[in-house]
């Protein structure tokens, strides 16, 4: 069954030639997609346009479950003061949003979360104290309480060191086989992202160049 | 000290200025934090402009209760604002800064053809204490309780859209409409403090308190709650200074919380060496 289904979805920033010319494609439950291209190739404008944040100029796009998102990093104030434990719980917000205070199954999920992904002991430190793979699992937890059931990360590497890089791939590989959680993952770090999902999407110039298994992938873009 | 004190709330003036000018610290504290850290600071110094601008057409009108007029027309000034910092090529603090310098400006024009640079115009622009009506009072009391239980009811969400908007959108919560929420209780506060805290000092209590408890606090919640106090205690000792010495209490008030966040600072550099 698809959790998101694009189709034929266009999309061009003012002046600009189209970001997205006439994409499709459907993501299906425990899929774990990674869309990989070029600077400028149209991957987060995809990611945007699923999450409702860019109105698509033509074609539709349905989502039949609630969407947990981690965004590029830099789109975060580096110097916030918040626990990590209000920012995982934050995630949780959407499940009870007529709600004044956190509920005691928002709290347990969070818990929970938190224990899974190694944050449960370190829960009252500062976010803007944490290294960058720190904050990255911090907001990948955030995502979870969102959604058990599909998150969409942008440059989830992005800025970190290869060895962080790897453990935050293996993190999502373990909640993607695990959980069950649907990954759909923007990347530049092709050659190491690949190694984790189980298809690929590579865009060029706003077109699908490429959307298959991992095995008929090679890094680079060529087609088996 | 204590017969200071005990003469000082013998003044109905001053047991007036006092309940106002707490529960506005408060409201501004709060509102503080997340303004500061949506790099929305300046919001305050603007919409106090837009606010004197409206207060001397209200005054040169002779209306009796300018804050009539002045609370829509600034909540107004604060939905623009937002929507051409975001929506149009002059961002944030250009858009402020435009907005307030035209807000201004009218006002001393309007000030020049009518009345003159008056004890009211001069109360608008420093502040006084004196000005406080009992009208204000109950306006104030209700407009501040409201900004407080709105503050409460949307605690939740106001960190989540202050600390990651594309996230909070992304997931379902409506952020134009708590940033708009955001704008119109800044608003509301700016108008009811200006009086007292004057045009030129209001946006520090907004951008004081945030600034001071974020150098010691490290989660959001100390953090508003630090806010909270520093900035009723700074304005509680700043209304003492200023009526013990004979100072204006907008200039008291915002001295007093420049000593707090210095103390911040310090205690913070303590801590960490």
């Amino acid at each position: 069954m698809s959790l998101i289904q694009v189709r034929g979805v266009h999309y061009n920033y003012p002046g600009k030639k189209d970001a997205l010319d006439g994409v499709s494609l459907d993501v299906g439950e425990g899929e774990f997609v990674c869309v990989v291209g070029e600077n400028g190739s149209g991957k987060s404008t995809l990611m945007k346009c699923i999450l409702d944040l860019q109105k698509p100029k033509k074609g539709e796009i349905i989502v039949s479950h609630r969407i947990g998102y981690l965004p590029q990093k830099t789109e975060i104030q580096s110097n916030f003061p918040a626990s990590i434990e209000e920012v995982v719980l934050s995630g949780t917000i959407v499940n009870h949003i007529k709600s004044i205070w956190y509920t005691k199954r928002d709290r347990a999920m969070a818990n929970r979360v938190m224990k899974d992904l190694d944050l449960y002991e370190i829960r009252k430190k500062c976010f803007r104290d944490l290294s960058g793979g720190q904050q990255q699992r911090v907001l990948i937890a955030r995502a979870i309480c969102a959604t058990e059931k599909v998150i969409i990360l942008d440059e989830p590497t992005n800025g970190l060191d290869p060895s962080i890089s790897i453990q935050i791939y293996e993190m999502l590989k373990r909640l993607n086989e695990k959980r069950k959680l649907t990954v759909v993952m923007v990347s530049h770090d092709i050659s190491r992202a690949v190694q984790y999902c189980t298809r690929v999407v590579e865009l060029k110039d706003g077109k699908v160049e490429f959307d298959g298994q991992v095995k008929d992938y090679r890094v680079g873009g060529a087609k088996k | 000290m204590i017969e200071t004190i005990t003469k000082m709330f013998s003044y109905a003036f001053v047991q007036r200025a006092a309940l106002v000018g707490t529960l506005v610290s408060l409201c501004a504290a709060l509102l503080g934090v997340s303004l500061v850290l949506k790099r929305y600071a300046m919001i305050g110094d603007g919409l106090s402009h837009v606010g004197f601008g409206i207060l001397t057409i209200a005054t040169a009108f002779g209306m009796t209760t300018p804050l009539y007029l002045a609370i829509p027309g600034v909540i107004i000034a604060a939905i623009i604002l937002l929507k051409i910092g975001n929506n149009s090529q002059i961002k944030g603090d250009s858009a402020i800064a435009l907005i307030s310098s035209t807000a201004l400006a009218i006002g001393v024009a309007i000030t020049s053809l009518t009345t003159g640079l008056n004890t009211d115009v001069c109360n608008f622009m420093f502040g006084s204490i004196l000005t406080i009506s009992e009208t204000d009072l109950y306006l104030s009391v209700g407009a501040s309780l409201v900004v407080a239980i709105l503050f409460i009811i949307y605690y939740r969400k106001l960190f989540a859209i202050t600390f990651d908007e594309d996230f909070s959108k992304a997931t379902g919560l409506n952020v134009v409409m708590y940033t708009n929420l955001i704008a119109v209780l800044t608003a509301v506060i700016i108008v009811i403090g200006m009086r007292m805290m004057g045009t030129m000092l209001i946006s520090s209590i907004i951008i004081f308190p945030a600034l001071t408890s974020m150098r010691l606090f490290k989660s959001f919640k100390k953090v508003i709650i630090s806010s909270a106090f520093v900035s009723v205690f700074s304005f509680l000792i700043g209304l003492y200074l200023s009526y013990a010495y004979d100072i204006s209490t907008g200039a008291t008030i915002v001295l007093v919380n420049l000593i707090a966040f210095i103390c911040f600072n310090l205690v913070n550099k303590i801590i960490h060496e």
